[in-house]
């Protein structure tokens, strides 16, 4: 066994780990935070209330050129900082911030050729070390308080996925060809046994998508053992980026419940289409498939599965994954948006070699 | 012993294969013939109607019509077959199977168990009414079955204009005609009660085929009656129903 599972073992230990800076969530997180730390200090700066607008420009003065420079300096320098270990990746940043502030301030003063009102450097230093130091403490709380959500959502996971409806019918279906068709006996167990592992695996880490949709495409080939000309796929997988970094399991339980609710009540075939790509820096997954309005008894499941994935897009994402679902026309679809991340190289593209 | 007659139904053809090979494996101990299979409630009401058959195994899940639905229509044939229900799982209707001492099999299913089954079925009671419609809650029927000449006749739930009860029958009116039932109105509203308002003391309007009111003056029984979308016929709104008006008003 590799060293790394025996760490993953002990599930308190979460290693401290910097944002991820290039994340749209963080940097207005950053914008939202320092800008509420100007007004308070602007609040309490003034004892009359017409001065407190005034005063809060004249800080943000100097806030905003800083923040827009910090978060440019910081989303280049994401890739060398996140590679750092913690403390040292926390130093550097201080030191940044700090070389930062003393260039606008010196900039700011040679442009109005006078102080500007928040006095002198020193103050500026002290000010920008407790902005930094809470932001950082910030992030590391809310990533602690995160991180028993990681190994829940690997549990969930878990136990979302796969119905045992789906399960005890597929045994059966493999049982029925035992006799008459060995071969697709053997093929459909091999299937189910892939599918099995990638359920019980570590599912904390993300996986590339090319997985993800071989995954799907073995789950697929059970389904069409039960449900055989009733079940239609659809692949448009040209433009897809198979390194892009996805949760693993967000497109499986997508199809299951396609066929649950889309495919199994139809007595006639259904059709299931993926569609996935990239556009710019965002890669898309869109799922269709035919759908009848029936009783509001199997929505629970679906929203269920739903929020799951949701949340562990949120987990990994913050606000740039994103899921959507609509029904029009028959069609039940489900959208799902996420910044594309290529896979490093080094990453063991096959976990089953 | 002349062989047990036995429809298969479920809607995955390997499962029915499966049954199939497991009926040839008891064949030994209990002589069976298959009569017939089908993939879903209503292919599997034609061909029960068609055939003799002794014992029906028959899925839950299933499009179309489910095997707890089909159960319900299936007890107004003359001499309905034993009903052995079988499911991957739904621990639902597992539990309420145990309740009321109904046979079930849980698939995959093991040859013994089968032949038990089949054994058994000799000697089981027939299927209550009411046990079959607590099963099928909180789903409700798709269809209400009528017998008309020895033969059971399916009306599909969202056909129905209106369900009303005159004397001892209550009328399910379609497009086309009237069909009466031998049930109440009481236990069709307490089932069908998503899809249908009670405008009367002896009426049930299905809610997508109201087109409107209207306040009638004219006559002694002054009052709203409702305008529906597809028949000409105006049915009276009672006035401890008259809520139902306004409701509607507020909605549309």
């Amino acid at each position: 066994m590799r060293p790394c599972k025996l760490a993953s073992i002990n599930q308190n230990t979460y290693p401290d780990t910097l944002p991820d800076l290039r994340n749209l969530g963080v940097m207005l997180r950053i914008l939202i935070i320092v800008n509420m730390i100007g007004l308070v200090a602007a609040l309490l700066k003034t004892p009359a209330w017409d001065g407190i607008m005034q005063e809060f420009m004249d800080i943000a003065m100097i806030t905003q050129p800083m923040l827009l420079l910090n978060i440019l300096l910081l989303y280049t320098l994401h890739k060398p900082l996140s590679r750092l270990p913690y403390r040292t990746g926390a130093g550097i940043i201080l030191v940044l911030e700090i070389t930062l502030i003393t260039l606008v301030y010196t900039w700011l003063t040679w442009l109005t050729n006078h102080s500007t009102g928040l006095a002198d450097i020193v103050r500026l230093w002290i000010l920008t070390v407790v902005i930094v130091v809470i932001l950082l403490g910030y992030f590391n709380l809310r990533n602690r308080a995160l991180s028993p959500a990681f190994s829940e959502a690997r549990l969930q996971a878990l136990q979302a996925r796969i119905r045992p409806h789906f399960l005890f019918n597929s045994i059966n279906a493999v049982l029925s060809l035992i006799r008459s068709e060995p071969r697709r006996a053997e093929q459909a167990l091999e299937n189910m046994a892939d599918l099995f592992r990638t359920l019980m695996a570590d599912n904390r880490q993300l996986s590339p998508l090319a997985d993800e949709v071989s995954l799907c495409r073995q789950y697929l080939q059970l389904e069409q053992l039960r449900l055989g000309e009733r079940l239609q796929t659809e692949w448009f997988i040209e433009n897809m980026p198979g390194d892009a970094l996805i949760p693993p399991l967000v497109l499986q339980p997508l199809l299951e419940n396609a066929v649950y609710h889309g495919i199994e009540p139809l007595s006639t075939a259904g059709m299931i289409s993926i569609n996935i790509y990239r556009k710019r820096n965002i890669v898309h997954l869109i799922l269709r498939n035919s759908y009848q309005e029936k009783g509001s008894s199997h929505h629970n499941g679906n929203k269920m599965a739903l929020n799951n994935i949701r949340e562990r897009l949120a987990l990994h994402f913050d606000a740039e994954g994103k899921l959507e679902s609509q029904i029009s026309d028959n069609i039940y679809q489900v959208h799902i948006s996420l910044p594309f991340t290529a896979a490093r190289n080094n990453h063991p593209q096959n976990r089953y070699p | 012993m002349p062989p047990l007659k036995i429809a298969i139904i479920d809607d995955e053809t390997p499962a029915r294969n499966r049954l199939k090979d497991l009926l040839q494996d008891c064949m030994s101990s209990i002589p069976t013939e298959v009569i017939g299979e089908a993939a879903n409630g209503m292919e599997a009401l034609s061909l029960l109607q068609a055939r003799t058959c002794h014992i029906a195994l028959l899925d839950i899940r299933m499009p179309e019509m489910d095997g707890l639905e089909l159960a319900q229509h299936l007890r107004k044939m003359q001499t309905p077959p034993t009903i052995i229900f079988t499911t991957a799982y739904d621990v639902y209707a597992i539990k309420a199977f145990e309740v009321h001492a109904i046979d079930y099999l849980l698939k995959p299913v093991r040859q013994q168990r089968l032949q038990e089954a089949l054994v058994r079925s000799s000697t089981a009671m027939p299927l209550q009414q009411e046990v079959l419609q607590k099963l099928l809650h909180p789903r409700s029927r798709t269809h209400l079955s009528i017998r008309e000449r020895g033969k059971i006749h399916l009306v599909p739930v969202n056909e129905i204009i209106y369900l009303r009860s005159e004397l001892k029958y209550v009328t399910a009116r379609t497009h086309t005609r009237e069909y009466l039932l031998e049930e109440s109105l009481v236990r069709l509203e307490e089932e069908l009660g998503d899809h249908f308002q009670r405008i009367h003391r002896n009426c049930l309007v299905a809610k997508n085929h109201i087109a409107g009111f209207e306040k009638i003056t004219d006559s002694d029984e002054a009052g709203w009656v409702v305008l529906l979308k597809d028949l000409t016929e105006k049915l009276p709104v009672s006035r401890r129903q008259q809520a139902v008006v306004h409701e509607h008003g507020r909605h549309s």
